[in-house]
């Protein structure tokens, strides 16, 4: 072995250009490796973390669209029935008995969190300004709980809302085109006509423009007031599971006990985890094609090499090299190869990640960020050296199996 | 007398291109410290034997037996350990593994036997470098050496195990008279002060008639055994 170790040794340093060639192969895959899966991991978990800021992991809701069966329809179930011109009922958004279903999903030991909240449309005035937007009656300590609101304020304190009844907290976007500050009243109107001026107490951003530019908080109470309805009327109930990935599972479980629409969070963003997936589809295909193609480098270096050096296979052979020795002493190379060139990979993976990570990039209204999100879990570096030794044992075996199946007679016969 | 080697009715055949007889029932025996040299016509079969007799080609009928030991039918590893530490190799062309100097050329058969420290392993090569007047140049690369000096690095790396015998293939075949009479001087030396067993194939007549034992093929045949009555072999 440490005989082996030495002829290899000595085989690749006797041709550096060649050696440094095959490393480059495998170092260019593995650097591409790191520094695609680093920013694409990074964008991942950035937008997951965003969706999870922004979306609950249960959402239950009065969803209208929900088809109910006519009167008729359950009375004679095989009669047939003909509906000219059917027309949608007027019905309210509401949930009833919201809170005492608030409490039951309270108990449930497998929830974190439930926040009962209504929201509504509203245009909000400051001046000539009339803006459209969104207005959520919360319990602002609950709501804190499931979205982790009070790492997000930009302005004033979440208590502050709890203390003013006609208090608002709004999003930094919508602030911003209000053209509106801490402490300035703003005007709000609901689609039916009701007109209440509110004191913004806190500005917040949640990273999201879709959240941002449209949205903002007030007490259940002062949103009951604005929408004229009483004090049990409720729109939506968010909850938060102990462990997130559970959603998919439970919200049917909840739907059924609920008797309203329980959507669970993967469903309610499909888009974005689609774009996750084809991110990780992407990273590794790329990076697999560069490492076949560095592959194929070692191949063909290694069997240029075995051809140069038949004679001293021939010769090693004669002098009592076994076919396994010889066929080590080239795996030994391929190895060599492999790991240098993955090690090389990594650092250049590495600070092509952190070069990458400090590039400004303006994420528009659209997404607050500044820079790229890069991910430098070590995870993937582990799975980077494997993934480049693997492909250069790989690359190297077939090259070595052929010397260590060559005839000496053959060529000592000259 | 001991024998080193015995072969007991070798035949070989070649297939390709068609069914051709090389090697016709060779019963051979070498003696301990015979200089034995193997001549006849060109395409005899003489190369052919001498792979046989090397333990390298093992695809013929008959039976090899070396230092007691019987080699037909035992697997590659196995003859690969066998020549690592019985058998020597000269060959035609010097065959030194270039990116190497002289010294770790002959050092490398060793070190794959491991029977010596690596301290001791450089002192023996050294030593049979000394012997064939070549530890000046011990720390030249192997490829900056002229042929004559290669070879005679070559048979260092031949006998740097102590083999029980030493087989070459045409090893003045490519050297001059000078280097040729120098390469036949250590042979001598090696069998009569060493009772070194030696075989080599050769085209060289005056390099045979020097020899201690002619052993003449033709046609895939041994018909001169060179003067030592054959044992009869017990199977
Ligand atoms: N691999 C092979 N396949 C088929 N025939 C072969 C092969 N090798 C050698 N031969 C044939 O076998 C015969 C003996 O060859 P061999 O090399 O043993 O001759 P030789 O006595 O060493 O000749 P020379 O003195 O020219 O080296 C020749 O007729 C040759 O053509
Ligand atoms: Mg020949």
């Amino acid at each position: 072995m440490k005989l082996s170790i030495s002829i290899a040794k000595t085989h690749l340093l006797s041709r550096p250009k060649q050696t440094l060639v095959a490393m480059l192969g495998v170092t260019f895959g593995i650097g591409m490796f790191i520094a695609m899966v680093s920013l694409m991991t990074g964008l991942n978990n950035f937008t997951e973390e965003l969706t999870m800021t922004s979306s609950p992991d249960i959402h239950i809701y009065n969803d209208i669209a929900e088809g109910r069966p006519t009167l008729l329809s359950v009375v004679y179930p095989d009669a047939l029935q003909v509906v000219h011109h059917q027309k949608p009922k007027q019905e309210t958004l509401k949930v009833r008995h919201a809170l005492q279903l608030a409490t039951l999903l309270r108990n449930d030991t497998r929830v974190s969190g439930v926040a009962p909240t209504l929201s509504s449309q509203v245009f909000y005035n400051y001046g000539p300004v009339q803006l459209n937007g969104m207005i959520a009656g919360v319990d602002i300590l609950e709501e804190d709980k499931l979205f982790n609101l009070r790492a997000k304020m930009k302005a004033g304190r979440i208590e502050d809302l709890k203390a003013h009844a006609e208090g608002i907290i709004m999003g930094i976007g919508l602030a911003r085109k209000l053209q509106v500050h801490h402490g300035d009243r703003v005007v709000i109107t609901t689609p039916q006509g009701y007109t209440m001026t509110l004191k913004i107490v806190g500005i917040f951003q949640m990273g999201i423009g879709t959240v941002d530019n449209i949205r903002s908080y007030a007490n259940i109470s002062t949103v009951q007031t604005i929408l004229q309805q009483d004090p049990s009327y409720i729109t939506d109930i968010n909850v938060k599971l102990k462990d997130l990935h559970q959603a998919k599972q439970l919200a049917p479980e909840f739907q059924r006990l609920s008797g309203y629409k329980a959507e669970d969070w993967e469903t309610a963003n499909a888009t974005f985890l689609t774009g996750s997936i084809i991110r990780n589809i992407l990273t590794y295909s790329v990076s697999f094609t560069l490492l076949v193609v560095a592959g194929f480098g070692i191949y063909n270096i290694l069997n240029m090499t075995i051809h140069n050096k038949m004679k001293d296979i021939a010769i090693l052979k004669a002098m009592g090299f076994a076919g396994k020795d010889v066929k080590q002493i080239f795996m030994i190379q391929s190895l060599v190869i492999g790991f240098v060139g993955s090690l090389a990979g990594l650092l250049i993976g590495y600070t092509l990640s952190l070069i990458i990570s400090k590039v400004p990039f303006n994420g528009g209204d659209f997404i607050a960020l500044d820079h790229l999100p890069v991910n430098f879990n070590p995870r993937y570096y582990f799975i980077g050296i494997v993934f480049g030794v693997a492909t250069t044992a790989v690359a190297g075996y077939l090259p070595s199996r052929k010397a260590s199946k060559l005839d000496p007679i053959e060529i000592l016969r000259g | 007398m001991d024998h080193v080697l015995r072969t007991h009715k070798i035949t070989k055949y070649f297939y390709d291109p068609e069914k051709f007889q090389v090697l016709k029932e060779i019963d051979l025996v070498v003696n301990k410290g015979e200089f034995l040299s193997l001549v006849g016509k060109s395409g005899c079969g003489k190369s052919t034997l001498l792979y046989v007799l090397s333990t390298m080609d093992t695809d013929y009928e008959g039976e090899l037996e070396i230092s007691g030991q019987r080699l037909t039918g035992k697997n590659q590893n196995a003859l690969a350990r066998f020549r690592n530490e019985h058998i020597g190799f000269v060959f035609q062309f010097h065959y030194l593994l270039p990116e190497f100097t002289a010294l770790q050329n002959v050092m490398i058969p060793a070190q794959k036997l491991g029977r010596y420290t690596r301290s001791e392993i450089e002192e023996r090569a050294y030593e049979k470098l000394k012997m064939l007047g070549m530890h000046e140049h011990a720390l030249k690369p192997s490829a900056k050496l002229s042929g004559g000096q290669q070879q005679r690095v070559a048979i260092a790396r031949g006998i740097i195990n102590d083999p029980d015998i030493i087989m070459g293939d045409e090893p003045t075949g490519n050297l001059d008279s000078y280097n040729t009479g120098l390469v036949f001087e250590i042979f001598q030396e090696l069998t009569h002060t060493y009772h070194q067993t030696i075989i080599a194939v050769t085209h060289d007549e005056a390099f045979a008639h020097k020899s201690d034992r002619i052993v003449e093929m033709s046609d895939g045949r041994i018909v001169h055994p060179g003067g030592v009555l054959l044992p009869k072999m017990q199977t």
